[in-house]
């Protein structure tokens, strides 16, 4: 329905050629823009909702003192439900630690959280379909419960920023919300994230839209394909610095795998958008020494290299 | 009473602010509002996602920026 409300647009009311390139480049772009963002509205909404059940505080304690493995699959499966913004990864990180929740469960619970989050799944089931976000949603966790085992298993307690251990933390009780405190939550909730990431979907859609209607077919298959081995690290490696900004990088990654870009790599690039960020790293070295930092973008990074390459080769 | 707002310093804790700057004066009501910004501070509440609106020493959200309307309710 939606595409046939496009194609009226595009080719009766601007009576653009089917076929011709601005046809078609407009064409992918109403569409597209339509249904990512009627989307994005109805699963933020429901998400905001799910999420205003799990608080951090709730999340912290059923973590607390939970044992490897375990501990590891819940922190990864509650990161996708708890709501986390880099902005408090601070306060986050200090008062799993301090209650006792070990400190790989805690970091399957920062991989999780930011790489399994709502406007990469909107953006990434619109375009590529429910298969592709589940496997997606699956390799995230995985990425997320072995990357928090390797970190508890190298036992870096001690390149945890000293003064973390000594703190005082509250119990935090906070006042249970009402459903209606929810609802209400939910609706400034998609409400202020839409009007933060707008423009970056917008620009995202329509650069590939413009990549649809004029590269090529197959332009980036000889460098982005899965015969060349150096395309994971390098998509791993570009993606770090474009943190934030997952909901204008999907639009486009799904423009480029049209034109040849292998699915593992593709995987692989999102992966590092979301859960590999320069701006985190600044604020988490207020609580990790420069080692344990290292180290974690370190066994994430190779993580995710490694879901490029295993999908690469199946897929 | 005293009105504490505790953030690292991000946007949306300014904003909070803000808001409740503003609700203080709609309201009419007289209190001590503080910007708590240091670490510490911050986890003595047990506060795990900024902003929080402290209101006489008892955490009332965390997490999210209320409206104007909505702190003047909790005054």
């Amino acid at each position: 329905m939606l595409k046939n409300f496009a194609d009226y647009i595009v080719f009766n009311l601007l009576t653009l050629k089917p076929g011709s390139r601005l046809g078609e480049a407009l064409d992918f772009f109403i569409y597209d823009t339509i249904k990512i963002f009627l989307l994005l509205a109805v699963i933020i909404f429901v998400v905001a909702i799910v999420r205003s059940q799990f608080p951090p505080e709730k999340t912290r304690k059923i973590l607390s003192h939970k044992r490897e493995y375990i501990g590891n699959v819940m922190a990864a499966l509650l990161g996708v439900v708890t709501p986390f913004c880099s902005c408090s990864a601070v306060p986050l990180f200090i008062g799993f630690v301090e209650s006792g929740v070990p400190l790989g469960v805690t970091f399957s619970f920062l991989v999780s959280s930011p790489m399994v989050n709502e406007v990469a799944l909107v953006l990434l089931w619109g375009l590529f379909g429910w298969k592709i976000a589940l496997i997606y949603i699956g390799t995230g966790l995985v990425v997320a419960i072995i990357s928090g085992i390797v970190i508890g298993r190298l036992r870096m307690e001690k390149h945890v920023q000293d003064y973390v251990w000594e703190m005082q933390v509250g119990n935090g009780e906070i006042v249970e919300k009402t459903f209606r405190e929810k609802l209400a939550f939910a609706r400034e909730y998609t409400l202020g994230l839409l009007k933060k990431i707008w423009p970056y979907v917008i620009i995202g859609i329509g650069v590939g839209a413009f990549i649809h209607g004029y590269v090529p077919q197959d332009f980036l298959a000889r460098w982005a394909g899965r015969d060349n081995p150096f395309a994971v690290p390098v998509a791993v490696a570009l993606g770090v610095p474009l943190y934030s900004n997952a909901a204008g990088v999907i639009p486009i990654v799904h423009a480029l795998m049209e034109k040849g870009m292998a699915i593992g790599t593709v995987l692989a690039f999102m992966m590092a958008v979301t859960a590999l960020s320069l701006p985190e790293a600044i604020i988490l070295s207020n609580v990790l020494k420069k080692t344990l930092l290292a180290t974690f973008f370190g066994v994430v990074a190779l993580a995710i290299v490694f879901v490029g390459y295993l999908f690469n080769a199946i897929l | 009473m005293k009105i504490e707002v505790l953030g690292t310093g991000c946007a949306k804790c300014k904003t909070l602010y803000e808001n409740t700057k503003k609700a203080l004066e709609e309201s009419g009501k007289s209190a001590e509002l503080v910007k708590v910004e240091d670490i510490p501070s911050i986890m003595k509440y047990g506060v795990m996602s900024t902003p929080a609106l402290v209101i006489n020493g008892q955490v009332r959200f965390s997490g999210k920026v209320a409206s104007v309307a909505e702190i003047k309710g909790m005054l």
